[in-house]
């Protein structure tokens, strides 16, 4: 599809015509960092930082939301008998995320959007969303996407891709549905042919200037009860202090738990984040736990990412290489050096 | 003379050489700048692994807890005032211990040094004793080293070991006519309403990740408060209530016991102030019991015992 | 699309106390919406989800067989907070139940085949929906020879007593009832530990499959017995249990390596684990 043009200046007036249409979330700075949330006017957008320093994964999956309600007072005809919860399914634009966090969600579509169960909340804000990237021209030391299917200016997961050209963003046209939010915003400008040529050489340096680089190609090869029983976990776990840092940022990690709570005779079913690092996330009934231990519960988010997922679904490993991890673990748990240790290993 | 890394990595050659110690609890230099990587060296041969800088302010103490074999560990002053209360309170035994008493000038605030970039990529650091010089594509900018101190570590008054087996060099000077807490007198002048808006503020950007409680060297039960299922005493969602009491009792369990090492505010994603709450609890323990945590072994916490004159004024 | 996480609402219509120590209790449930009875197909061998509003949801093996209609059946070991609730709840009050969920034991693989079916404890749930589902009129002459190892730690603790004793009764099917320790003189069944009466009773491996459930000490010292007796680790079938959430495949805590056991279990015979990380 033919590409678009956008001069910077228009950028605000472009958000504030989103907003009358639709539900708008973009990176907004919050002191000394920036995170996705729902904006209100233009000026909140902040696109000048490398990355956020959350993932946007909650806007498709919030870190706790109210799946059910009920109600306990049993003079009531529905008592103890669930009912959803009304959701806000108005359309909705994410708005300068980046290709590592864009192709995040296709990642998660194989678990949440199966032939046996759709997850209804994932599978409906996935259609409501269109979804507006922006292109890295610099990447982080700490990023590592070309290694892992996804790269600087990659469009997978998105709907529009906006490059940044100096005085204005290149529009690339990726979907049909993309293609309408254009024409919906009577964008029709095109660049020229020195502007195509720009970005293009643009591509080339932000590519070159990727230099954090991981091997994945014999991950699929191991054997996985092999690689389970690796000598290298007991060293790689020392350091865990077994937080959820690693995966409450991280674009990728969908596990959650439910809860219900209940207010006087009022109830909610929620379904919240929760984290394998925690070790309340498998403790049967009995008090037997299969991951009792840290090593344990390190290995699983490993093996999960780097190993499971490869194996279960065939499309490569459930990471983006968006660096979140490697900037934010307290003690430096650094998952680029487990990718080489699971690669490399030798039995 | 030889910088304190050459002496961590001679020290632990020779513990390990000897069989003084079946380990050595250190650090690595991080795979970024600004950040170390706690170790634990079992082989002489990977003693030269051993790193020293001012970014390995993680408190090594934090990984004693029921460890069975002797360990060597090299020990700032926080350290090895957590490692006391840990001996107090029966977590890791004084003679599985050798402590080597690190010197410290305070760690720095990778954050704050971080907010100085403006957006550009650090690529790496260099350190001299007055200087931090941050080093980056077509940059090198250099910072008063004083002006990027930890928080804790500006108003810290025991930069040397409270115990120790040897000393790695000699003592440095202790801070003095410090204002330990100036922030807290500034929460407690507020009126309650104002105060409450204040603790909302300062927690709701918080993910219940647990990092502050992990990072914690004397957050070690076996199961925490906020884990218990029967009964729960706590939601696990994102309710301000229920975040909020978390934050709240976990500071009280710390009453006396907390060293102001600075690990829960280092390790939150969030950069919430955590030790405004931590610091309040121990700012009423020295008031009420003149007690500093971690100094003496002969000194359990005045929560953990009862003495006849302990203070009872505000039992109404 | 129907809401996979949304529970029908179902009445307790019994309860039934099983053992003497009053931990174990049968409900007996049926649906307020004979529609959703109607969505609810099961097999032997698969669980559901027993949703109670304010507490939350816990994963039960289904123990009624699908050739019982009207009705489902769930014995419910009181350890936690879902399970102590329902305890607590009686004939009248109003739960949820989602499902059915999970695998179940390979019935078409198993037809024109032995079955011997190994249980100690409260494991025994789906086993009884087995046996039943096995011994009614349409299904018994798809199978061969069936043989039963019961055991529970006393005479009180054995589930479906009744039943028990009537399956004793029949000829098409084999009973061996067992219990680690009992004081009462008329105990006519046996008395020995569950991977003891196996040896002893020596049930044969040809043409049979087996299926085992029970605690892990149980399995532990009941898999090298059903080796020795010549059943290949693809003949033996298991149930696992492990803490879920969703049921469905989504909330990510119950896997073992690549599978997760809500969706691609509960059911695994011993070759499928042996490929597995032994991480349960």
């Amino acid at each position: 599809m033919v590409d678009r043009l956008i001069k910077k200046t228009e950028v605000a007036d472009l958000v504030n015509r989103l907003l009358e249409k639709y539900r708008v979330y973009a990176p907004v700075r919050q002191q000394d960092m920036a995170n996705f949330q729902e904006i209100s006017t233009a000026d909140q957008v902040d696109l000048s930082l490398a990355n956020t320093t959350l993932s946007p994964k909650s806007i498709m999956l919030p870190h706790s939301e109210s799946m059910f309600e009920f109600t306990l007072d049993k003079t009531a005809n529905q008592a103890g008998i669930l009912r959803e919860v009304e959701t806000d399914h108005t359309p909705r634009v994410i708005f300068g995320i980046r290709p590592c966090d864009a192709k995040a969600f296709q990642l998660l579509d194989l678990n949440f959007d199966t032939p046996a169960y759709k997850d209804p909340w994932w599978v409906k804000r996935r259609q409501i969303t269109t979804i507006v990237g922006l292109g890295c021209n610099a990447p982080c030391a700490t990023c590592f996407c070309t290694s892992v299917g996804s790269g600087p200016f990659a469009t997978e997961g998105m709907d529009l891709l906006l490059i940044d050209g100096e005085d204005e963003f290149i529009i690339q046209v990726i979907t049909a549905k993309g293609h309408e939010l254009l024409n919906d915003l009577g964008i029709q400008a095109e660049p020229s042919r020195e502007k195509k040529d720009m970005v293009t050489a643009l591509q080339e340096s932000s590519l070159q200037s990727i230099k954090s680089v991981v091997p994945t190609d014999s991950l699929k090869h191991h054997e996985a009860t092999a690689l389970f029983s690796a000598d290298f976990w007991e060293e790689v776990q020392f350091a865990c202090i077994n937080c959820g840092v690693c995966t409450f940022v991280c674009p990728t990690c969908w596990c959650f738990d439910i809860q219900d709570e209940v207010s006087k005779s009022n109830g909610i079913r929620l379904r919240n984040w929760d984290s394998c690092m925690f070790p309340l996330f498998t403790l049967h009934g009995s008090g037997h736990n299969p991951r009792s231990q840290k090593l344990q519960r390190l290995r699983q988010r490993f093996m999960h990412k780097l190993k499971y997922f490869v194996d279960k679904y065939d499309s490569g490993v459930a990471c983006v290489g968006c660096g979140r991890c490697v900037q934010q673990c307290p003690v430096n748990i650094d998952i680029r050096q487990v990718f080489l240790l699971m690669n490399d290993f030798k039995v | 003379m030889q910088s304190l890394k050459e002496k961590m990595m001679h020290t632990a050659l020779l513990l390990l050489t000897e069989r003084k110690v079946d380990a050595v609890l250190g650090f690595q230099r991080g795979t970024i700048p600004m950040m170390s990587h706690p170790i634990l060296i079992r082989h002489p041969e990977r003693a030269d692994q051993l790193h020293w800088d001012s970014f390995c302010s993680t408190n090594l103490a934090n990984y004693l807890p029921q460890r069975k074999e002797r360990i060597a560990i090299f020990a700032k002053g926080c350290d090895s005032r957590n490692i006391v209360l840990q001996i107090l309170e029966n977590q890791i035994k004084r003679e599985q211990l050798y402590i080597i008493g690190v010197p410290c000038q305070g760690m720095l605030d990778r954050r704050k040094v971080q907010a100085e970039l403006n957006g550009r990529e650090l690529l790496g650091v260099r350190e001299t004793s007055q200087h931090l010089h941050l080093l980056g594509e077509g940059f090198m900018d250099s910072l008063e080293r004083t002006s990027y101190l930890q928080e804790n570590c500006a108003i810290c008054t025991h930069r040397n070991a409270a115990i120790y087996d040897e000393l790695l060099a000699e003592p440095v000077s202790e801070q003095e006519g410090v204002d330990r807490y100036e922030d807290v007198r500034a929460i407690e002048a507020m009126t309650a309403q104002e105060r409450w808006s204040y603790f909302e503020k300062l927690l709701a950007p918080c993910i219940r990740c647990y990092a502050c409680r992990n990072a914690c060297p004397m957050c070690y039960c076996p199961v925490c408060f906020v884990d218990e299922s029967m009964p729960q005493w706590l939601g696990k969602s994102l309710d301000p209530t229920d975040t909020k009491t978390f934050h709240f009792l976990r500071a009280y369990h710390l009453a006396g016991r907390c060293t102001d090492c600075g690990n829960c505010e280092r390790a939150c994603p969030m950069s919430i102030k955590v030790r405004q709450l931590t610091k309040k609890l121990e700012k009423d323990i020295a008031e009420l019991y003149g007690y500093e945590a971690g100094l003496s072994l002969d000194q359990p916490p005045p929560l953990d015992t009862y003495r006849p004159d302990d203070p009872q004024e505000f039992i109404r | 699309m129907l809401n996979p996480y949304l529970p029908y609402p179902v009445k307790i219509d019994s309860v039934i106390t099983e053992t003497e120590d009053r931990n174990l209790k049968t409900f007996k449930l049926v649906f307020l919406n004979s529609a959703d009875g109607k969505r609810f197909v099961h097999q032997a061998g698969q669980f559901a989800e027993l949703s109670i509003a304010g507490k939350g949801e816990i994963p039960i093996g289904i123990a009624s067989s699908p050739t019982e209609q009207g009705h489902l059946l769930f014995t419910v070991n009181r350890v936690g907070v879902v399970t102590t609730a329902l305890h607590q709840m009686m004939a009248g009050d109003v739960i949820g139940v989602r499902g059915p969920l999970g695998n179940w034991y390979p019935w078409e693989q198993m037809e024109g085949k032995n079955v011997v079916i190994i249980g100690g404890g409260f494991a025994f749930t789906t086993l009884r929906a087995s046996i039943v589902y096995l011994l009614h009129s349409d299904n018994r002459g798809r199978f061969g020879d069936i043989t039963v190892i019961y055991g529970a730690r006393t005479p009180g603790m054995l589930l479906y007593k009744d039943e028990l004793k009537t399956w004793d009764k029949r000829s098409d099917i084999q009973m061996h009832i067992t219990v680690d320790a009992t004081d009462q003189p008329d105990w006519k069944y046996n008395v020995g530990f569950v991977p003891t009466v196996t040896q002893e009773k020596a049930p044969s491996a040809k043409d049979a499959y087996a299926i085992v459930c029970g605690p892990p000490i149980m399995i532990k010292f009941t898999l090298p017995i059903l080796r020795e007796l010549g059943f290949p680790d693809e003949r033996i079938i298991m149930s696992l249990e492990m803490r879920m959430k969703c049921g469905i495949g989504m909330c990510g805590r119950c896997n073992i390596g690549t599978e997760y056991v809500c969706t691609e279990g509960p059911v695994f015979t011993l070759a499928q684990l042996a490929q597995l990380p032994p991480e349960y």
